[in-house]
């Protein structure tokens, strides 16, 4: 169905003064005009609005926020019309019923959205967010985003690490589609498992989360929703190159079949195969790798009767080599000769999920949800051996309903999970079961005005660490206009897998010391830790089309128990119950700027302070900046009448010094020198169906010299090549096609 | 201490068990405002009756959809209760003095 829209420009603006707007709104009825009456006009974004008198007319005071006018009416698509006349005549189109299916939503969302309607301090990313990023999986979403600080893990396997609040990604509660999905097993590689275009939108939540999916966030959380068989595009195709040799492929089918059923195949294939070694140090860059990832998701909805089901399953195996340039698996592993790696992992998941909405109670729903996976690590570092095999299952049943009426909310449900372990770390066998039943409600309210509240906790029942209580709690008030303060609190627990959350260990040949305190977790007690914060934020109009907005927040995680990794003896890696104080304290400044809708510019400065009592004493927790800058600025340009567009995109990174720790090789080394980052990216939209990107990662070609420590002697005690604090690789230079048909 | 969590796992449950469907009552019907503030400020003002569940108004058209429960308030206590706030519905009138007390936006053109 086309759209005609016809805004007739007439020269009667000099007889109207300068800051009304007036105009006539019509439709069409048999080739013959008639006006529209009671149809609503307001400013977007504003409570600024009138509706249409008997011929159709409307006056309205102009808004000094924007310049985007929204008709609407009953039956009648909803037209947003940019306004620089002080008349218009406006023609609205019936949205026929029998065309329903091909009304298509446009919306101008923003690609990163700080929400001030939820009371929780959540950052919402949507799919044009990620376009932003150079390639290609979850990992490597968060970089053009200041809530998440991302850095490289180790010299040898190219992952990447991301930290939230200072604490690393174990203390986050990383799901998809609410169900916990980067845990245990696949901590180190997880993010690398999820293909940034399967991705919808990702959810981020700082501080202490919602206790409806488990007591494990305890920095945060961050939920992935993946695209859905039925609003996704029938037909998806994306391609990717790189430089350094690196390859992509991601393709989407989706296929309605009747009225209830639709399905969705996605595949994702990577590879790289070139070898590089720009540093010299004998050592590849990056790994050698290649991975399948396909899944299947089929959906079922029935929105008459109130029911919404999901089907998935997922296959993904991954495979690395890394290690030094010439390493050959056949002839050298298990060999003094040379030091290699490869890591091979495989991967199963299946999840169902089914959501019930009583029809005639709209506010009143429940919601069944259950996965499993099997996730299997095979792997050898050098002579070192690291082998995990995770078999998982978690079931979630939520009851949503209301007290009295829809300002008071609750939920109430029981889940249950169970993970089962098995690890070999060089010679020792470490079997480990965990079972959980945990219960939990929570009350919100929201006085659909200025104030909102959630309270929620939880009890469980847990064969390692016994039973007990996680309340959380989440308050926002607005005391002026376009101010929003937040205040959380709430605690959070988890077993600390210390050889999955450390994998990095094995890339040196430090000695592996637990220092038992007789728990039931290779001989270590769960962490414990408290979450409190506060977050400040205002929007304001300077001028028409400029808008900004500044936050603040501030959030301090105390351990009441932690298990600490000490790096701090040569040779030796050691893992211990806390004794003594441990907290991590994260300050963040943010300035968003928007001009109209083709310019955003953001900038953030972060300060992290994360202090523990290690054996050796209480001590800044190493490789990590305290002081951190991000700013990043993007444009598009107007979409023409041939739906073409550019859209450009700039990413600043300033890394502050990070504390290093001793080893023997090159003495005491202090702290790491300061850097700056920078990364591009260039979008051509050629239409709506196809558009080409090229981009630079790093293109300031800042490196990290000579990161592995020991390279020259890869089998003594020395060896390590885990103390990274830059990127190792230089300057990346990447090109992509996307296709949607 | 662990029989008081036992208890409180199974508290939930005794809830859901608990909640009888109750005689609700859904309708619909005309309220007159303009914008999203007015949106705000009509649900809140039916949500505060005691007896309505739930209140969803729409800006396009104009419409209110209630879920309310019948023993507890009758309509009319609704209307008169939106109406209190200087919107009118289809079977109140706001008085004068409450329509001019509406935010700017608010003040949609009366018929008269």
């Amino acid at each position: 169905m086309k759209k005609y829209i016809f805004i007739v420009c007439l020269s009667w603006g000099m007889v109207y003064s300068q800051d009304r707007l007036s105009g006539v709104i019509k439709h069409q009825e048999n080739n013959k005009n008639y006006p529209l009456i009671g149809a609503s006009v307001f400013w977007k974004n504003t409570t600024i609005g009138t509706v249409t008198d008997m011929e159709g007319a409307f006056q309205l005071e102009r808004a000094p926020a924007t310049d985007l006018l929204i008709i609407s009416y009953i039956g009648f698509i909803t037209d947003t019309l940019k306004i620089d006349t002080s008349f218009i005549s406006h023609q609205m189109t019936q949205n026929q019923k029998d065309e329903l299916d091909e009304v298509t939503l446009t919306q101008s969302r923003k690609a990163s959205q700080k929400s001030f309607i939820e009371t929780q301090n959540i950052l919402k990313l949507s799919s044009e967010e990620l376009l932003k990023a150079a390639c290609c999986n979850l990992s490597e979403s968060f970089e053009t985003n200041p809530a998440i600080d991302v850095n490289f893990a180790d010299a040898l396997t190219g992952t990447k690490q991301i930290k939230m609040l200072g604490l690393s990604s174990p203390y986050l509660l990383i799901s998809e589609e609410n169900i916990p999905m980067v845990r245990g097993a696949s901590q180190a590689y997880g993010l690398t498992f999820t293909p940034g275009t399967w991705v919808e939108s990702i959810q981020i939540s700082k501080g202490a989360g919602s206790v409806t999916n488990g007591f494990e966030s305890i920095a945060g959380q961050i939920n992935t929703e993946l695209k859905k068989p039925l609003t996704d595009i029938p037909f998806f195709l994306n391609l990717f190159a790189s430089i350094n040799g690196r390859y992509e492929m991601n393709t989407h089918f989706n296929h309605r079949l009747n009225d209830y059923w639709s399905t969705g195949f996605y595949l994702h294939g990577n590879k790289r195969t070139q070898k590089f070694d720009n540093n010299n140090d004998g050592f590849l860059d990056l790994p050698v790798s290649e991975q399948i990832n396909l899944m299947n998701r089929w959906q079922y909805t029935d929105l008459e009767n109130g029911w919404v089901s999901f089907l998935s399953w997922r296959y993904m195996n991954d495979e690395k080599l890394l290690g030094t340039l010439s390493y050959n698996p056949q002839k050298d592993r298990g060999m003094k000769s040379r030091w290699g790696s490869e890591i091979i992992t495989k991967r199963w998941d299946a999840s169902f999920k089914v959501g019930y909405v009583f029809p005639e109670i709209p506010y009143q729903s429940f919601g069944f949800q259950t996965a499993y996976s099997s996730h299997d690590q095979d792997s050898y570092y050098g002579l070192r051996t690291y082998d995990i095999n995770q078999q998982s299952l978690y079931t979630n049943l939520i009851f949503n309903s209301i007290i009295g009426n829809t300002l008071n909310k609750f939920k109430v449900g029981l889940n249950y999970s169970f993970d089962e372990y098995v690890e070999q770390v060089d010679g020792d066998l470490y079997n480990r079961t965990d079972r959980n039943v945990g219960s939990f409600f929570e009350f919100s309210h929201d006085n659909n005005d200025n104030f909102s509240w959630i309270a929620g906790i939880r009890v469980d029942f847990h064969n390692n660490f016994g039973s007990f209580l996680t309340p959380r709690i989440h308050v926002r008030y607005i005391p002026l206009e376009e101010f929003v303060i937040r205040l959380s609190a709430g605690s959070g627990r988890k077993a600390a897998n210390i050889f999955a959350e450390n994998q990095t260990l094995f890339a040196t040949n430090r000695a592996i010391n637990i220092q038992s305190s007789q728990g039931k977790i290779y001989g270590l007690n769960p962490e414990k830790a408290w979450n409190y914060g506060l977050g400040l934020s205002k929007s304001f109009y300077i001028g028409s089309p400029h808008k900004m907005s500044l936050s603040a927040d501030y959030y301090i995680t105390r351990f009441t128990d932690q298990v600490l990794v000490d790096w701090e003896s040569p040779r030796q890696i050691s893992f211990y119950n806390l004794e003594g104080h441990s907290s991590a304290k994260s300050f963040q400044l943010e300035l968003d700027y928007y001009y109209r809708n083709f310019l955003n510019f953001r900038a953030a400065y972060k300060n992290y302070d994360v202090q523990m009592d290690y054996k050796s004493g209480f001590m800044q927790k190493p490789l990590l900046a305290k002081n951190r800058f991000f700013a990043n600025l993007s444009w598009e340009s107007k979409i023409s009448s041939m739906d073409k567009q550019w859209r450009w995109d700039l990413t600043y990174h300033y890394v502050g010094v990070q504390r290093l720790v001793h080893n023997i090789v090159d003495r005491p080394r202090g702290f790491s020198p300061s850097y700056s980052l920078w990364n591009t990216q260039l979008t051509r939209v050629f239409s709506k169906k196809f558009e080409i990107y090229l981009g630079g990662e790093n293109i300031g070609n800042y490196k990290q010299l000579s990161p592995i420590i020991g390279a020259n002697d890869s089998f003594g005690a020395d060896f390590d090549a885990a103390q990274i604090y830059a990127p190792i690789f230089g300057g990346m230079l990447y090109s992509g096609l996307r296709l949607k048909i | 201490m662990k029989k008081i969590l036992i208890l409180l796992l199974a508290l939930p449950l005794g809830m859901v068990a608990q909640k009888k469907q109750k005689k609700n009552t859904r309708t619909q019907f005309t309220v007159h405002g303009n914008c999203e503030m007015c949106e705000k400020r009509i649900e809140k003002a039916a949500l505060y009756i005691k007896g309505v569940k739930s209140a969803d108004w729409d800006v396009r058209s104009n419409q209110i959809s209630l879920i309310y429960n019948q023993k507890k308030v009758d309509l009319k206590t609704v209307h008169m209760g939106i109406a209190a706030k200087g919107h009118d519905t289809s079977e109140a009138t706001a008085k004068k003095e409450d329509y001019d007390e509406l935010p700017k936006c608010c003040q949609y053109q009366r018929k008269e």
